[in-house]
């Protein structure tokens, strides 16, 4: 019986497929809990999860503390304002701090790049990454992945095509390490100036022909672009931007008739998706909320035993 | 004990189910994963074949509620697997099925599942095996063999739907140290 | 005092030797150079077989960081860190606080320098005043009182108006200009050299052309005005490929590489240790490619010096994300070491050439007494033990900071002792020599 050997969850570029696969697993068990009358099982018990996130998100951490609750873990949420121009404590030090009142896990989401590798070389705790910077969002690319094999049955040979804002999604990167892993067939597309560099180095094919990118696709992921700092820089406008890459009702035609629509959210209607399309029958925008919780109750369950060293085989209940 | 004995000693223990309860009516079978669900299945069978009513059967998985959970310092955790009780546990009679008692350990987390789904009107324990070395005072109402065991040995119980044949044997355990089974 | 280093291979590519020969040093001059020279009371040196006596080495692009940053380093320990890395001078960046734009500050660093009287120390001065890229800083002035250069490094001169008028004011004097290549609006805020390593690890990326925009234009001017354009810390390929033309046209144009620039790759972002702020610089470690055409142009001569951009920084300041780390490592301990190592012994350069660019070379860019071992110059002598098993080991830095890449790394090749002006101001005990 394998489990996840390691102490943090920082990215899924880490993972192999037999542990992505575990966690998918874990999670159809997870899923169940919350359909129970007493959704709680005692598995996490008197275990401390603080999730310090020094972005906001309602979505993520919600969903987060849902899962360790489900657990029976019991939660601390630390949320910090910060701005880059307030310097205040360090993230070494707010860690350290931290650390000192012994906590099982530490659930971080931050606005740079390696946050969570930094976390981890300090602190004992276990890390889990809940976004950091431009790099990871591993719990969003395992939730996607869940939300796939469950509509499709599969992840390998699958099309699947990622549309948006390339360069500055954490998402995007944690879904292109994820799906290429599990043998799909992954097409990311964008306007030339939201795409990272080398991006084909990743085993991914990138087009800026939407058409390209959607043809024959089973899965259609869209990203969110960020309002704030896109127009004028990276595309002219937003109406250029919906003309050129918005999913459509009539761009989604070339694509399989059982296409799946998914999207991280939060969603820009009429930037990216439409909202018919948004609204759709193929769209499983909702589900993908859902199973986040399964998801991150699976990651949570199999990281909390761990010590991240080689440990004596637990014996099997059945 | 071989296939035969085993198909014997189930369809004895279906028939004191039905002698005990005074028929099957408000009784559902629940097996403990996972060889407990196939046992369960079988009593399932038997017990539609001498009353002609077919009993409501479901599969727990009590990983999650296991008293030694996160209590080892390191290592991977145990696979957790699909619960799946289709319906509902309230005033119900249920007949919880397990293929090994040894330290109640087990019975004791399925019970503690089981309430949580719950309120049922009565639980009743159904194994195949008792192999002694209680650590909690659990006790079975259906017993299909008493086997008097050492420490150092260990029970397996092998059934065709997971490992293609039926048999109950006792061997050493490869390491003394770990009990054959935390039951 | 008479002293002579006996039996040393002496390499002075000034004088063209390349042979077993004797050193005579007279107090604190060379007094003379040959085969099997007299003793006549002077006090005798062995130098070990293979060991080699070199001109004084010169790093010409140092971070002293005094005044105003003297908790990441002085005057006093950055020249210590010098004459522990080899070095018996080294030309310092104006980027203090305040900006050396003045004699004030010049003669406070000189000052500093005599007080240690370890390296000697050549400072550059500004370009314009504060470094802010608006008027021209008094550039006579910082000559009058030391300052062999002029630089605005730590980011590019403003506008090529700016640059141009300083290069031709600077041609008055003969002084170089000394250029951080780099185009402001294409490094925007980027961290790390613009590639698969930076995708990966969602670091926001500076491409290379970022820093030949920087070198096309310094080339330019260089035509325009007939000035000496110098490329600091080149390290991109396309940059190389200016430098190149611009010789060939006869444009009075120099560049310097890093060591870190000839070692290490983008691939040091992710390996060993992921988000490293220690990898973290500017112009930052790029890709095999471009790392590969360093070593060439070292290799074919197209590149003048090496100069080690020696950035000391608290370590409090580099303990934090990757993206609010501030750019640089410090070099002057590790720069033989890795030149030895990586250059000499893996077959790209010759040891002549190694000292060319270490010694001659910098001293012919900023104009300096040194680079050589003619007779009557000051006795400014490195000598080097090019087999010498040296283990980086950032605690023992005689830097005041630690932020290095290289703790851990085994090279071969170190430094056995360094002469200032006759005296001996740093002795390696691991070297087997007591000079």
């Amino acid at each position: 019986m394998s489990g996840l050997r390691r102490k943090d969850l920082l990215g899924i570029s880490e993972l192999t497929p037999d542990e992505i696969t575990l966690i998918l697993d874990t999670a159809q068990a997870m899923k169940e809990i919350g359909s129970r009358t007493v959704k709680k099982v005692p598995a996490l018990r008197g275990k401390t999860v603080v999730n310090l996130f020094f972005e906001p998100s309602t979505r993520t951490r919600t969903s987060f503390e849902i899962a360790e609750k489900r657990l029976s873990a019991d939660t601390l949420n630390v949320a910090i304002a910060t701005s880059s121009v307030v310097k205040g404590e360090t993230l070494a030090d707010t860690a350290m701090n931290l650390e000192a009142m012994n906590p099982d896990m530490i659930v971080l989401r931050h606005s740079s790049s390696g946050a969570c590798h930094l976390l981890s070389r300090i602190c004992r705790s276990a890390i889990i990454n809940a976004g950091d910077g431009l790099h990871e969002h591993p719990t969003q690319a395992l939730l996607d992945a869940y939300t796939i094999r469950e509509r499709k049955g599969r992840l390998s040979g699958l099309k699947v095509a990622i549309i948006g804002d390339l360069l500055h999604s954490r998402v995007l990167r944690s879904n292109i390490h994820l799906l290429t892993k599990m043998g799909a067939d992954v097409w990311v597309c964008g306007p030339p100036t939201l795409i990272p560099a080398n991006i084909r180095d990743f085993g991914v094919r990138a087009t800026s022909v939407i058409d390209e990118a959607v043809r024959d696709a089973d899965v259609v992921m869209l990203l969110r672009i960020q309002l704030e700092r896109m127009e004028g820089a990276y595309f002219p406008s937003l109406r250029e931007y919906y003309n050129v890459f918005g999913m459509t009702e009539a761009r989604l035609k070339s694509a399989r008739p059982d296409v799946t629509i998914m999207h991280p959210g939060p969603m820009n209607r009429g930037v990216e998706i439409s909202s018919e399309v948004a609204d759709g029958p193929y769209s499983v925008i909702l589900d993908q909320v859902s199973n986040g919780v399964a998801v991150r109750m699976a990651v949570l369950y199999l990281l909390a035993g761990s010590g991240g060293q080689e440990g004596a085989e637990h014996e099997e209940a059945a | 004990m071989d296939a035969d004995r085993i198909g014997r000693t189930l369809t004895r223990i279906a028939h004191e189910i039905v002698e005990r309860n005074k028929g099957v009516e408000d009784l559902a079978l629940v097996g403990v994963r996972t060889r407990g669900v196939h046992i369960a299945r079988r009593i399932g069978q038997s017990l539609k074949e001498i009353t002609g009513h077919d009993i409501a059967t479901g599969a727990l998985d009590i990983t999650l509620y296991r008293d030694d959970l996160m209590r080892q310092a390191v290592g991977p955790q145990p696979l957790v697997r699909m619960t799946e009780i289709p319906f509902s546990i309230d005033n119900r009679k249920i007949l919880l099925v397990d293929d090994v008692l040894y330290t109640g350990r087990t019975t004791r987390a399925a019970l503690d599942a089981l309430i949580d789904f719950g309120r049922p009107k009565a639980i009743q324990l159904i194994v195949l095996v008792d192999r002694g070395h209680r650590e909690l005072p659990i006790k079975a109402d259906y017993v299909g063999k008493n086997l008097p065991t050492a420490a150092d040995e260990s029970v397996q119980v092998r059934l065709q739907e997971s490992d293609g044949v039926d048999e109950v044997v006792l061997e050493q355990a490869v390491d003394p140290s770990k009990p054959g089974g935390a039951r | 005092m008479k002293k002579l280093l006996k039996g040393g291979r002496v390499i002075d590519p000034a004088n063209r030797i390349d042979g077993t020969c004797d050193v005579l040093i007279d107090g604190d001059r060379i007094a003379q150079v040959g085969r099997d020279l007299p003793v006549n009371g002077a006090t005798v040196i062995e130098i070990p077989a293979g060991f080699i006596v070199s001109p004084g080495l010169i790093d010409m692009h140092v971070h002293l960081r005094e005044p105003g940053q003297e908790h990441k380093e002085t005057v006093a320990t950055g020249t210590a860190a010098a004459v522990a890395g080899g070095f018996t001078a080294v030309a310092c960046m104006p980027n203090t606080v305040p900006v050396n734009d003045s004699a004030n500050v010049t003669a406070l660093i000189l000052a500093k320098a005599r007080e240690a009287s370890l390296a000697r120390v050549y400072p550059i001065g500004a370009v314009s005043k504060g470094s802010k890229g608006e008027l021209l800083a008094d550039i006579a002035e910082l000559r009058e009182a030391g300052c062999v250069a002029i630089t605005d490094d730590g980011h590019p001169t403003s506008t090529a108006m700016l640059m141009r008028r300083a290069m031709e004011y600077a041609g008055m004097f003969n002084m170089p200009l000394v250029e951080h290549c780099e185009d402001t609006s294409l490094k925007a805020d980027g961290v790390a050299h613009e590639g698969f390593h930076a995708s990966a690890l969602g670091l926001r990326g500076i491409p290379g052309a970022c820093e030949a925009l920087g070198a096309e234009r310094g080339i330019l001017l260089a035509e325009l005005t007939g000035s000496h354009f110098h490329v600091a810390h080149m390290s991109a390929r396309q940059s190389m490929r200016a430098v190149r033309k611009g010789k060939e046209a006869g444009i009075r144009v120099t560049c310097e590489v890093a060591p870190h620039h000839f070692t290490l790759t983008d691939e040091a972002l992710a390996k060993p240790i992921p988000y490293d702020t220690n990898t973290k610089m500017n112009p930052p470690l790029r890709s095999d490619t471009d790392r590969d055409a360093m070593v060439a142009g070292i290799a074919d001569g197209t590149v003048d010096v090496i100069a080690t951009d020696h950035a000391p920084h608290h370590y409090d300041e580099k303990s934090v994300e990757f993206d609010r780390a501030p750019f640089g490592i410090v070099g002057l301990e590790t720069a033989v070491p890795l030149t030895f190592d990586r250059l000499v012994h893996a077959g790209h350069i010759t040891l002549p050439r190694m000292i060319e660019l270490l010694s001659c070379n910098p001293a012919t860019i900023l104009r300096l007494t040194g680079g050589t071992l003619s007779a009557g110059v000051a006795a400014d002598i490195t000598i080097l033990a090019p087999d010498l098993r040296v283990t980086i080991d950032a605690r023992s830095l005689h830097s005041k900071s630690r932020n290095t890449p290289f703790d851990g790394w085994i090279l071969r090749g170190g430094v056995a002792a360094t002469i200032v002006g006759g005296r001996t101001v740093y002795s390696n005990a691991a070297a087997g020599l007591t000079v």
